[in-house]
């Protein structure tokens, strides 16, 4: 654990010394603003009701662009091999990487609590479902970087790892959605497994543990397999 | 300070290091040496823990690779080959970042960063990003990276490769001094190099050892013969012909040059064969312009040795 906040220092300088922090957030936030606006015309009321599913699909596409470079490029650069013969253990290394993306992604979304502010200004919102979302907002914040650091840990290739990131969260939010083609235990897991279901009982305001252990074990359990694969370099 | 006993790697198909012992003792300096792809940068990997051996038992100071591996790391310093770097990094931050890597105490890290910049002459670029650096500095970098934590063993994967002559020798000199105090063990394919800086020398070839001893045994190991060097001036045909009637010379061969004509003639034993050669000339009444011994470098001991060994894997396939 003691070298955990090196390697997350480390990380935050990079992204912010490289442009993909500005770009993605300038991305992001303009494209959450155009939804903010276009869902508040047409639903015409004081909460974040269709904004926050446009946000939460933009995303899904802009966290492996965060997440994509944490191993590829220190793979391709070579700088893997100095970073991993330093004292510092695998788990160090991967959480360190997990804690400064995931930062990265809730300075992302941070900035949109000023469409909260203008639904204060004109109108009086209900700040339990907002506040609730946001909570979901980051437990699945966590899902998103854990799946895109894992696919990191696997390719050398930066649009690679991007590309199968996206690929496999699109996979993951939709999945759920073919637990309306059947019944039984097998449609059950599906259901379970698919982000969407989790989030949307966020987005009602509600905080069900269910929910919250869904996402803090999902995350755990790709931590863990990330660590494992990062490690397999000593047993191949 | 190291010892390998019977390491084997093997990939899919091929061994790249097959079954090889060998041990560094205490500030010793042990250069290794061998053609591309003969199993260097594979036996640093395995000794720095990147890599895991496949066979084998290797301990350094004193801690097992495989089971005391954070351990064995604290107590490292390794430069790989191409040195990476975090370009993106100035030259300050990067090794603040390694320093603290390194469990260096808080108090310490900004003296001993001071001290490594100052060793490897880098101080005047501490404030740069390390992208905007040339390769020798960031060679410097790496090596600075490698000392931070005053590690008792360095491991240096081919250290002075893609610098000038000047930086060459710059690098070589640090090397040494550290040799003084620092167990080291580094690869190269220039010669005169390990020649320079190094008590012993390994050559390993496919991934075996072929040679393991000081440089000057190691050129005694070689069939010196004991071949001479001479410019005469006269009629080439007839000095050749001459020479060739001495006792212990096995073939002579000459060639213009100048005014005058010069000679190789080779020994065919250890009998030194100056003297029979002057007295030779002197009785002929040639001019003796120069007459040297051909000395054994290094490169033709690195070449006869691993070509040898080529030899007779073609002869036994």
């Amino acid at each position: 654990m003691r070298n955990v906040p090196t390697i997350y220092q480390r990380e935050i300088m990079s992204y912010f010394y490289s442009p993909i922090a500005y770009v993605v957030i300038s991305v992001f936030l303009v494209a959450s603003g155009f939804f903010f606006a276009g869902n508040l015309q047409f639903w015409q009321e004081a909460s974040l009701k269709g904004s926050l599913d446009s946000i939460q699909f933009f995303l899904l596409l802009l966290t492996p662009v965060i997440t994509m470079k944490l191993f590829s490029e220190e793979t391709k650069s070579g700088t893997i091999e100095t970073l991993m013969t330093s004292p510092v253990t695998d788990f160090d290394v991967v959480f360190g990487k997990f804690l400064a993306a995931l930062t990265l992604y809730i300075v992302m979304i941070l900035p949109t609590w000023i469409f909260v502010l203008f639904l204060t200004i004109f109108g009086n919102p209900d700040f339990g479902p907002i506040f609730s979302s946001y909570i979901g907002l980051i437990l699945m914040g966590g899902l998103f970087v854990s799946v895109g650091l894992l696919i990191s840990s696997f390719t050398r290739n930066q649009v690679v790892a991007s590309v199968i990131g996206i690929v496999s969260l699109i996979i993951l939010w939709v999945v759920g959605f073919l637990s309306t083609y059947g019944e039984g235990w097998f449609y059950e897991t599906l259901r379970y497994a698919g982000t969407f279901d989790h989030w949307s009982s966020f987005t009602k305001g509600i905080v069900d543990t269910r929910d919250v252990v869904y996402y803090l074990s999902f995350t755990t359990l790709l931590l863990f397999i990330t660590v494992r694969n990062v490690e397999s370099r000593k047993w191949r | 300070m190291i010892n390998v006993k019977n390491l084997t790697k093997r990939y899919v198909n091929i061994n790249a290091v097959d079954d090889i012992s060998f041990d560094v003792e205490e500030n010793e300096t042990v250069g290794l040496l061998g053609p591309n792809g003969a199993g260097k940068t594979t036996t640093m990997r395995i000794l720095t823990c990147f890599m895991p051996a496949t066979a084998g038992k290797v301990t350094v100071a004193g801690f097992d690779v495989f089971t005391d591996s954070l351990n064995v790391r604290q107590q490292i310093g390794y430069l790989p080959e191409n040195v990476p770097l975090y370009l993106d990094m100035r030259v300050n931050e990067y090794l603040m970042f390694r320093a603290k890597l390194k469990n260096i105490p808080r108090r310490e890290r900004r003296k001993k960063i001071d001290y490594c910049l100052e060793l490897t002459g880098t101080s005047d670029v501490q404030n740069q990003i390390i992208g905007t650096l040339s390769k020798g500095y960031r060679q410097r970098v790496g090596l600075a990276d490698t000392l931070i934590h005053d590690p008792k063993i360095l491991i240096l994967d081919e250290p002075t490769i893609g610098l000038d002559p000047n930086q060459i020798m710059q690098i070589r000199e640090v090397i040494k001094d550290l040799g003084e105090k620092h167990t080291v063990l580094l690869s190269t394919h220039i010669l005169p190099e390990v020649e320079m800086i190094c008590d012993r020398i390994m050559i390993i070839d496919k991934g075996k050892i072929v040679a393991m001893d000081t440089p000057a045994n190691l050129m005694k190991q070689i069939k010196t013969g004991s071949n001479v060097v001479l410019e005469i001036k006269g009629d080439g045909e007839k000095i050749k012909n001459s020479l060739s009637g001495i006792d212990g010379v096995r073939s002579v061969s000459w060639k213009e040059k100048g005014d005058a004509n010069e000679f190789y003639v080779e020994g065919s034993g250890e009998k030194d064969i100056r003297e029979d050669i002057f007295k030779c000339i002197v009785k002929d009444n040639y001019i003796l312009r120069e007459m040297k011994r051909q000395t054994v470098t290094l490169e033709e001991v690195f070449h006869q040795i691993t070509t040898r060994e080529t030899e007779e894997v073609s002869e036994n396939a």
